[in-house]
């Protein structure tokens, strides 16, 4: 057998680095004990005891809402702003909208979510509205900084499709609006949903933009899970993190899984 | 090849002009409104700050405080937090450079179907949640961990290490939270190199270490620069790993903002402390967007 190289065994160090920690929190989320860190035998007790949290599952509801609308706007305007960067020509009015748009994706997130406190203070001070935080001010924030992520997404999918196609429907008489929606649309359809999908995890996950920007009313999932862990491990935490793992991984690996079988179609289209 | 060009003039400003509001709105105009606290007096009120503008005897009068910035700057405290989180975030980001580089590397010379496989091996931890993945850790290094339980057990130690409330767990959880964000952009570089470029090296006689230093590395510059600005400039503000698995004393700025803004509700110097962060990270951000557009044009 060839001895592995460097780069592999670095590889598999890595790999082991990333998964094990994760691996034995899920295990010790089956610990009977009390105690966290002595195994005290196999049960399923602690995720019957989430089940009656009614805090955290009330909590779950909200995060999955907004969730759902940021997802839902963040394709929205990710979606416009890579057709911009991707089809327009060369204006500074373009060159401005990708800055910003793709600022969020290495901006601190305590200065984004600051920033966008301060804003809803200030629309409150002067336009009456939001009178007071909660799920929309959550919703805004989220679709704001998600959208970077799906614009990056579609962006990258709109580049490598064949643009002759919409040529030849506008050649055919075809508003650009209707090329748009019977011919970009559908191609890139894939890439809407992967950044759907992944807009919808990462407004699931956020804590520190939520904190900034939820109020009484609108506790996210992550909001409950921190002040809980801040105090220490705690087995129905562990529970409650093999869920989120599991969950996650699941829309994460749909949302790859749609993304690479576009990928496939159109090779296969091209060569084929 | 032909460009498009729009014969409708209303669905072409339409299409820029909602992201472009939404962005003006929800991006630019906020950073303009911390700015602005950031250099009003602080106010025990609702809001917590005087406004700038004030009538006083029928005359408009506007004052700016700049001594939220002296503060910052007289308090060592924030000197040191400041220095502290560009310390912490450095040092993370080499340490995911030294791990993240070989493993990029491993990748992109495997086999076809293996590369899609380990892609995603490393895409799914950086979609899992960022708070469970920072909170097994927790476990792990506490006094009471499993770290420390196994090697007692072991006899290696005596007494259980000090890991948890430390600089060394901060460490560990940036760089396992962000290896992910430095290993993809390094792999899409490395992928997409040339092999004919390392083969020729080899056939004129350079050694493939050689060849590393001389042909790969200074090829995957932009792989390189794009993967540390991503660990680098959220790590400056990171505020979740030094709270859970930090200390009291491991001061990093994104902690000191929150604890200003929510604990002493002192929302000027919390502006003040953004401000500056940013501006230090200035030069970072607009290295990784240089190097963003020219790697789209490059694709296009």
């Amino acid at each position: 057998m060839k001895k592995p190289s460097f780069s592999t065994v670095m590889l598999w160090i890595g790999l082991l680095f990333l998964y094990v920690p994760m691996l034995i929190l899920v295990i010790y989320s089956f610990n009977a004990s009390k105690l966290v860190t002595v195994w005290g035998g196999w049960s399923f007790k602690w995720y019957g005891e989430l089940l009656q949290n009614k805090q955290i599952l009330g909590s779950v509801w909200t995060s999955l809402v907004i969730a759902f609308y940021s997802a839902t706007m963040s394709v929205v305007l990710g979606t416009m702003a890579a057709f911009v960067m991707t089809r327009f020509r060369h204006s500074w009015s373009k060159m401005t909208l990708s800055n910003m748009i793709t600022a969020p994706l290495v901006m601190p997130e305590v200065i984004t979510g600051l920033s966008l406190l301060l804003l809803f203070v200030h629309m409150a001070d002067f336009i009456g509205w939001p009178m007071e935080r909660g799920m929309t001010t959550v919703w805004i924030a989220h679709s704001t900084f998600c959208a970077a992520y799906v614009a990056v997404v579609v962006s990258s999918r709109l580049r490598e499709m064949d643009r002759s196609v919409e040529e030849a429907a506008m050649d055919l008489g075809a508003t650009p609006l209707q090329s748009f929606f019977l011919i970009t649309i559908p191609v890139i359809a894939p890439s809407l949903i992967a950044g759907w999908l992944l807009a919808f995890s990462l407004s699931l996950d956020d804590l520190v933009i939520a904190s900034f920007t939820s109020g009484p009313g609108s506790t996210t999932l992550p909001m409950v899970v921190f002040s809980s862990v801040r105090l220490g491990v705690s087995p129905e935490i562990n529970a409650l993190a093999t869920l989120i793992i599991l969950a996650v991984s699941l829309v994460a690996f749909i949302a790859w899984y749609l993304a690479r079988r576009s990928d496939r179609k159109q090779k296969a289209t091209i060569e084929g | 090849m032909k460009k498009l060009t729009w014969k409708k003039p209303n669905g072409r400003i339409l299409t820029i002009g909602v992201p472009y509001l939404w962005l003006l709105l929800f991006f630019a105009l906020p950073f303009l409104i911390v700015l602005k606290i950031s250099l009003s007096n602080m106010a025990i009120a609702i809001p917590p700050y005087e406004s700038l503008v004030s009538y006083v005897d029928e005359m408009l009068q506007i004052s700016l405080n700049l001594g939220n910035y002296l503060l910052l700057l007289d308090d060592s405290l924030y000197v040191a937090a400041y220095i502290n989180s560009l310390k912490i975030a450095f040092f993370s980001t080499l340490g995911c450079l030294l791990l993240g580089y070989p493993m990029a590397y491993a990748m992109a010379r495997s086999s076809g179907r293996a590369q899609t496989i380990l892609l995603l091996l490393i895409m799914l931890p950086s979609w899992t949640s960022f708070l469970i993945r920072v909170y097994a850790w927790m476990g792990l290094i506490s006094d009471t961990g499993l770290i420390n339980n196994f090697l007692l057990w072991l006899g290696v130690i005596d007494s259980p290490l000090r890991i948890m409330n430390t600089d060394i767990a901060v460490y560990i959880g940036i760089i396992y939270a962000y290896l992910p964000f430095m290993v993809l952009p390094l792999y899409a570089n490395l992928v997409k190199l040339d092999n004919s470029l390392l083969e020729a090296a080899a056939d004129l006689g350079s050694r493939s270490l050689h060849t590393f230093w001389t042909v790969t590395l200074p090829l995957s510059k932009g792989g390189i620069i794009a993967g540390s600005m991503l660990v680098f400039i959220p790590a400056v503000g990171e505020f979740v790993i030094p709270e859970l698995l930090g200390g009291p004393n491991s001061l990093m700025i994104g902690k000191i903002l929150w604890q200003e803004f929510f604990n002493n509700r002192d929302w000027p110097v919390a502006a003040a402390l953004a401000i500056v962060m940013l501006a230090l990270l200035i030069i970072p951000i607009s290295l990784f967007h240089r190097y963003q557009s020219r790697s789209m044009e490059a694709e296009s």
